[in-house]
C-alpha cells in the first residue's frame, strides 16, 4: 500500500468505508450503548421529546393559536413530523460534534475519518425505530389508516438519513477547524425547527412558493412522512423534488468538503 | 518492490504550518487574523516562513524482520515519520510504500470508554485497532487470561484500578499480531511496569521475524533491541546504519549545545495555545553572576524565561524540566511549588528560577519550558531546548570518568567493605 499526499478534491473512498464496516457498526453500537447507561428512563427518552414536543405543540399551536391541521387532528399531525425531524436534530447534533469528541482516536489510528458522523447517523436510527412505534400506535388509536404510499417510508427514511448526513457532514468538518460549530448548532437547530413545516403545514405557503419552501431539505423529509402516512398534502410534488435535489447537491459537497478536511484532521483537530 | 522489503520510504515531506499543531482556531480568530494582515506589515517578530518541514527527503528501505531504531533530538520529525507510516497524517511530499497490517503500541486504549464493560472495551478497542470481529470472537479467551481480570469481564471499565486498565487495553494491543509494529516510546504513557511490558512485547514481535520501528530516547533500550538506527535531525535523515553507532552520533550531535541565550522564537517542538510565548532561556552562573552555556559541577545556577503574555492571563503556572542528553529526566519544578501565586501576567516579562547546587554529572543537559493555565492547559510547551553542558572535571580522581551514562547526579559515596573471617579487609580508596 503506498501514502502520499492524496489529491486535493476527492470523495471519501466507499469501498474503503465497506471494509471497515464492522468498526462502522462498533461505533454506531458504542454510541446506543452510551447514550442509556446510568439513565433511569433508558430507551423512553427516544419517546419523550418527541412525545413533549408535541402536547406543548398540541395546547398552544393546535388548541389556542388554532393553526390548521389538514382536518387531522393536531397531536397526530404534528407527532408525525417531529419523529423524523427529532431523528434529524439529534443525528445533526451528534455528528457535528463527533469528530472532536473523537480527537483521541483520530489522532492515534487510521481508518476512513468518513465513519465517524456516519455512526451518528446509524446510532440515531433505534431512537427513531422507537419514536416511530409509537407514531404506529397513535394511526391505530385515531383509527387513521395509512395509504398504499406507506410502502414509501423506507425510501423516506433514508431520505432523512441522507438529509443529516449531508448537513452533518459539513458541520463535522467545519467543527475540527472552527469551534464555533459546536456553539452555532443548537441554536441553528431551534431556528432550522421552526423554518419547517412541523408546528404548521407547508400548504399555509402559497403554491407558487413552494418550489422555494422545498430549499430546506427538512420540508421535503417532513411533508413525505405525513403524505404517506397520513395522506395530507401534496405528496411527492415539485417542492419534494426541490428537496430531493438540494440534498444530493449538500451530501455531494459535504463528501468532498470532508475528505478535503479529512486529510488534516490529525494534525489540526 | 522487492519481496523482502516491509517499508520503503522516498523522498519523504511533511511540511508544517507554524501553529496548525496548535488546538483549533476559532473562526473570530481566523477573521481577526486576516483583518490584521490586511491593515499592516505581518508582526515584528514573526518569522518570514511560516512553514516548517517536519521531514525533508528521508528515504530508506526497511527489509521484512528488521528492528529498527529511530533516534534524534525532540522535533527532529521522529514521531511524524510513525504517523506517516501509519497513516494518521500525509506527507506532503514522497511517499511510504508498507507492505502488511500495520499495528503500534502508541494506541494502547485508544477508543477505551468508561462506561462500558471490560468485554465491551476489548471488542470495540479491538475493531479500532482494525481486527475483525471474527478474529476478536476467537482470541478473546486468550486477552482475557493475558490481562488477568476473570471475573470483572463484565464490569464497566471506569471501577478498574489503573493497573488493570492498562492490562487490558495491553492485551489488546498484544493480540493484534501487526506484520509491522510501531513503538513510539515518547509518546507511550504509563508506568515502568507497562513500559517494560511494552519493550518486552516488543522483543517477542521482533523474534518472530517481524518488523519494528521503535522510537526511543532511551539509547541503551534501542541498543539491545535493535540492530538499525535511524538518526533523525530537524527532519532530515543524518544517518542510517548499526544502532550502535547511530547512538553514538546522536550523543555526539548533541554535544555542542547551549549558547549563553536561547532564543526560542522559532524552535520547533511545541505546543500550546500561544497565548503566553517563551522567547528566550538564559542560564546564569549563580556564582559568577554571568549568563553562560558552562556549569562546573555542583553549582548552583539560575534560569530566566523570557515570556511574552499576548494578552492578560491569570494565574499562570511555569514549569521547567531537566533532562540529560540521552532523555532521562533529572528533575522538574513548577513556579507553584513554593507556594508563589502570581496573579497576572500581561506583555513581557522573565520568570526565574534559582537551583541551588546539584552535582550533575559532567554532559550536555537539555530542558523542556512550559507555562499552562491553573488546570495544566498549555499555553506554551517548548520541548529538547538545548540547556547548558556541565564541564567534565574530573569528579572520581584518577579512578574513572564519571559520566551521564552512570547517572544524572554525582554523589561521592563513602564505601567500606568488610569481611567477617579475614580482619583488615576494609582497603578504602582516598583521594
Amino acid at each position: 500500500m503506498i501514502i502520499k499526499q492524496s489529491r486535493r478534491w476527492a470523495f471519501p473512498d466507499l469501498g474503503e468505508v465497506w471494509e471497515h464496516r464492522e468498526l462502522l457498526y462498533f461505533f454506531a453500537w458504542r454510541d446506543i450503548k452510551v447514550r442509556y447507561k446510568q439513565t433511569v428512563l433508558g430507551a423512553a427518552w427516544a419517546v419523550i421529546q418527541p412525545l413533549f414536543t408535541m402536547v406543548v405543540f398540541t395546547i398552544f399551536f393546535g388548541n389556542f393559536a388554532k393553526i390548521p391541521s389538514e382536518g387531522l387532528p393536531y397531536s397526530i399531525f404534528s407527532y408525525t413530523a417531529l419523529v423524523p425531524w427529532t431523528y434529524f436534530a439529534n443525528s445533526v447534533s451528534q455528528a457535528s460534534s463527533s469528530m472532536v469528541a473523537q480527537r483521541g482516536i483520530i489522532t492515534k489510528v487510521y481508518f476512513p475519518r468518513v465513519i465517524v458522523p456516519l455512526a451518528s447517523m446509524i446510532s440515531g436510527l433505534l431512537d427513531f425505530a422507537i419514536a416511530f412505534a409509537v407514531l404506529v400506535a397513535m394511526m391505530l388509536y385515531y383509527r387513521i389508516f395509512p395509504t398504499i404510499n406507506i410502502l414509501l417510508i423506507p425510501l423516506l427514511l433514508l431520505f432523512s438519513v441522507a438529509a443529516a448526513l449531508a448537513v452533518g457532514l459539513w458541520l463535522s468538518a467545519l467543527n475540527v477547524v472552527y469551534r464555533d460549530v459546536q456553539y452555532a448548532v443548537p441554536f441553528l437547530v431551534q431556528f432550522w425547527m421552526f423554518a419547517s413545516p412541523i408546528a404548521y403545514s407547508s400548504s399555509l405557503v402559497p403554491a407558487r412558493w413552494r418550489p422555494l419552501f422545498g430549499l430546506n431539505p427538512m420540508t421535503g423529509v417532513v411533508e413525505g412522512f405525513r403524505w404517506s402516512l397520513l395522506g395530507s398534502g401534496e405528496g411527492l410534488g415539485p417542492m419534494f423534488a426541490v428537496s430531493v435535489l438540494i440534498v444530493l447537491l449538500l451530501l455531494i459537497t459535504g463528501l468532498l468538503y470532508f475528505r478535503h478536511m479529512e486529510r488534516m484532521f490529525a494534525d489540526v483537530v | 518492490m522487492n519481496d523482502d522489503i516491509s517499508i520503503r520510504v522516498e523522498k519523504l515531506g511533511k511540511l508544517y504550518r507554524i501553529g496548525e499543531r496548535e488546538p483549533y482556531k476559532t473562526l473570530r480568530d481566523s477573521l481577526a487574523r486576516s483583518f490584521r494582515a490586511f491593515l499592516r506589515k505581518p508582526r515584528s517578530g514573526s518569522p518570514e516562513d511560516p512553514y516548517i518541514w517536519a521531514l525533508k527527503d528521508v528515504s530508506f528501505d526497511i527489509r521484512r524482520g528488521e528492528v529498527v531504531g529511530i533516534i534524534g533530538p525532540n522535533a527532529a520529525g521522529k514521531s511524524t515519520l510513525l504517523k506517516i507510516v501509519s497513516r494518521i497524517t500525509e506527507p506532503t511530499e514522497g511517499y511510504a510504500e508498507v507492505r502488511g497490517r500495520v499495528g503500534s503500541l502508541l494506541e494502547v486504549g485508544t477508543g477505551f470508554h468508561p462506561e462500558l464493560t471490560g468485554r465491551e472495551n476489548i471488542y470495540l478497542n479491538g475493531a479500532i485497532l482494525g481486527m475483525k470481529k471474527l478474529e476478536i470472537d476467537r482470541k478473546l479467551d486468550d486477552i482475557v487470561t493475558f490481562a488477568g481480570i476473570g471475573k470483572f469481564l463484565d464490569t464497566p471499565v471506569k471501577y478498574y484500578s489503573s493497573g488493570m486498565y492498562v492490562r487490558v487495553a495491553f492485551a489488546v494491543a498484544a493480540h493484534l499480531e501487526p506484520e509491522i509494529l510501531l513503538v513510539d516510546e515518547v509518546l507511550a504513557v504509563g508506568d515502568a511496569e507497562f513500559q517494560r511490558k511494552c519493550l518486552g512485547k516488543m522483543r517477542a514481535v521482533a523474534t518472530q521475524g517481524r518488523t519494528v520501528l521503535f522510537v526511543s530516547h532511551n539509547l541503551q533500550a534501542i541498543q539491545s533491541l535493535c540492530q538499525r538506527g535511524l538518526l533523525l535531525e530537524r527532519g532530515k535523515l543524518v544517518y542510517d546504519g548499526a544502532a550502535s553507532r547511530a547512538c553514538e552520533r546522536y550523543l555526539e550531535s548533541i554535544e555542542p549545545s547551549a549558547s549563553a541565550k536561547v532564543e526560542l522564537d522559532s524552535h520547533m517542538g511545541r505546543e500550546g495555545d500561544g497565548q503566553v510565548r517563551i522567547t528566550k532561556l538564559e542560564i546564569i552562573d549563580a556564582d559568577t553572576g554571568m549568563p553562560t552555556p558552562r556549569l562546573p559541577s555542583g553549582r548552583g545556577f539560575v534560569v530566566h524565561l523570557h515570556f511574552h503574555a499576548r494578552e492578560a492571563i491569570s494565574f499562570p503556572k511555569f514549569a521547567f524540566t531537566l533532562f540529560t542528553a540521552a532523555g532521562s529526566r533529572v528533575f522538574n519544578t513548577m513556579s507553584t511549588d513554593s507556594g508563589l501565586e502570581t496573579k497576572q501576567i500581561a506583555g513581557s516579562g522573565v520568570a526565574e528560577l534559582r537551583v541551588s547546587s546539584i552535582t550533575l554529572s559532567p554532559g550536555p543537559y537539555v530542558c523542556n519550558l512550559a507555562v499552562t493555565d491553573r488546570v495544566g492547559h498549555y499555553y506554551d510547551h517548548v520541548r529538547g531546548v538545548p540547556c547548558f553542558d556541565v564541564d567534565p572535571s574530573q569528579l572520581l580522581p584518577k579512578t574513572r570518568l564519571y559520566t551521564q551514562s552512570d547517572g544524572a547526579i554525582f554523589t561521592y559515596a563513602d564505601w567500606h567493605i568488610r569481611c567477617e573471617s579475614v580482619s583488615r579487609s576494609d582497603e578504602t580508596l582516598k583521594p
